[in-house]
């Protein structure tokens, strides 16, 4: 099966490993990944102001390439772009006077009503898949491993973008027993991690990924899994810092979900790229005896 | 705290502004606190959410503008699914953000950044930052 995908720009450098681990798992599992042509950014963060109409081109923008690709379906990968497609979706398809101003300003481009269906990875995971067919191609059992869920923002919140239960999602759980590995819950699951604050308030972010990874230690997990290259970042650059501050903190490998679906389907690691990863991920797994 | 209560404020050109930019009935608002009580970022905070919100209701601009707390918000939304009141507490901070921003004054400066930083950051770091904080 063929499905379109938008990348993002982070995925062609800082998180290559989420984007290259993703598309080599999901050709295992039957899906082709097929490139949306002549993507642009996606906004990153979609426009909160009633007056502001201009920064909905962007993503608005990306859903008629889909079209022209001729699909009625995208799948994303990074959680900013998934947030920002999907609300700028919703707009078209439910705000007629913005819909109509927006279609008028691109006047070069096919008119646009909300007609591309975008979905997180994860969702095709869990929706076209379906977890117990991933789980027959598992060839290495990623046993042993205890690893902590983090959803962070953008893939639940707000309520109408939500892939999930907002409070209460199950989805990466799903995902991690599918793979053989241990779920650990912990109560900042679903708490933000600073996001964009990384660049005006550092020492905040710092205080979240504290909070954050102490409490994912306490619940014993070994490790984070996650889909969001903000929270990857933040989560693991800071936790160097915070190790450099006191020497008593103890931090944990931050993965991409895709890189450990990608090691318990027997792909290459170097197809991973944990080289991009912080804390030692493949020490880690290289323990657990799962990657040689 | 002393506030005094106007109706040249209730009914100012902040008040309507705020309302306008943010698409929300600012007085559905009754004080609960929930958002203040699951914000990640309160800690920081020289304001809590549901303080700023009950300042926009009264008009009372000065003590917002004086405040680092809009500034702080990472819009995470957890306030937004949260209220029970329908509020959109995140389109709120952003329309006060934005009556700032709108006058040409950014909260960070791009040239201060380092080069060496600016290659570590991821990209949608960089530039969901530069929408949230500069004009």
């Amino acid at each position: 099966m063929d499905l379109s995908y938008y990348p993002g720009c982070t995925l062609k450098t800082k998180a290559k490993g989420l984007e290259d681990s993703a598309i080599a798992s999901l050709k295992a599992l039957g899906i082709n990944l097929l490139e949306v042509p002549r993507w642009n950014c996606c906004g990153v963060t979609y426009s909160l102001a009633d007056d502001d109409l201009v920064h909905h081109l962007a993503p608005v923008r990306n859903l008629m390439r889909v079209m022209e690709q001729g699909s009625k379906k995208v799948g994303v990968l990074c959680s900013f772009c998934y947030n920002s497609l999907t609300r700028a979706n919703l707009l078209m398809k439910n705000d007629q006077q913005k819909r109509g101003t927006l279609n008028d300003f691109m006047e070069e481009e096919k008119h646009y009503n909300g007609e591309v269906e975008v979905v997180h990875i994860l969702e095709v995971l869990r929706d076209d898949l379906g977890w117990a067919n991933i789980a027959e191609k598992v060839k290495v059992p990623l046993k042993g491993l205890k690893v902590a869920s983090y959803y962070g923002c953008t893939l639940l919140r707000p309520q109408e973008v939500a892939i999930d239960h907002v409070e209460r999602p199950t989805i990466l759980r799903s995902l991690l027993e599918t793979v053989g590995a241990e779920a650990v819950d912990f109560p900042y699951a679903t708490e933000c991690c600073g996001s964009f604050q990384i660049i005006g308030n550092p020492d905040h972010v710092a205080q979240r990924v504290w909070d954050i990874l102490s409490s994912a230690l306490r619940s014993g997990a070994e490790a984070l899994v996650l889909t969001c290259p903000l929270c990857h970042f933040n989560l693991g650059e800071r936790q160097r810092e915070l190790a450099q501050r006191y020497g008593d903190f103890q931090g944990m490998p931050i993965f991409y979900f895709s890189q450990l679906l990608a090691v318990s389907l027997g792909i290459e690691p170097q197809v991973c790229h944990f080289e991009l990863n912080y804390g030692a991920p493949l020490s880690l797994l290289k323990s657990k005896k799962l990657i040689s | 705290m002393r506030i005094e209560i106007s109706p040249h404020r209730l009914h100012s050109d902040f008040v309507k502004k705020v309302a306008e930019i943010s698409g929300q009935d600012l007085l559905a608002c009754n004080q609960c606190g929930k958002c203040s009580a699951g914000c990640p970022m309160c800690f920081a905070m020289d304001l809590l959410p549901n303080q700023i919100i009950r300042l926009v209701q009264l008009g009372i601009e000065e003590d917002i503008a004086r405040s680092k707390t809009i500034w702080i918000c990472a819009s995470c939304f957890t306030c937004s699914v949260r209220c029970p009141r329908g509020v959109d507490l995140g389109k709120v901070m952003e329309a006060l953000r934005l009556i700032t921003l709108r006058k040409n004054v950014d909260y960070i400066q791009a040239a201060n950044i380092s080069a060496q930083r600016l290659s570590e950051l991821p990209q949608i770091a960089l530039v969901s930052a530069f929408r949230k904080h500069t004009a």
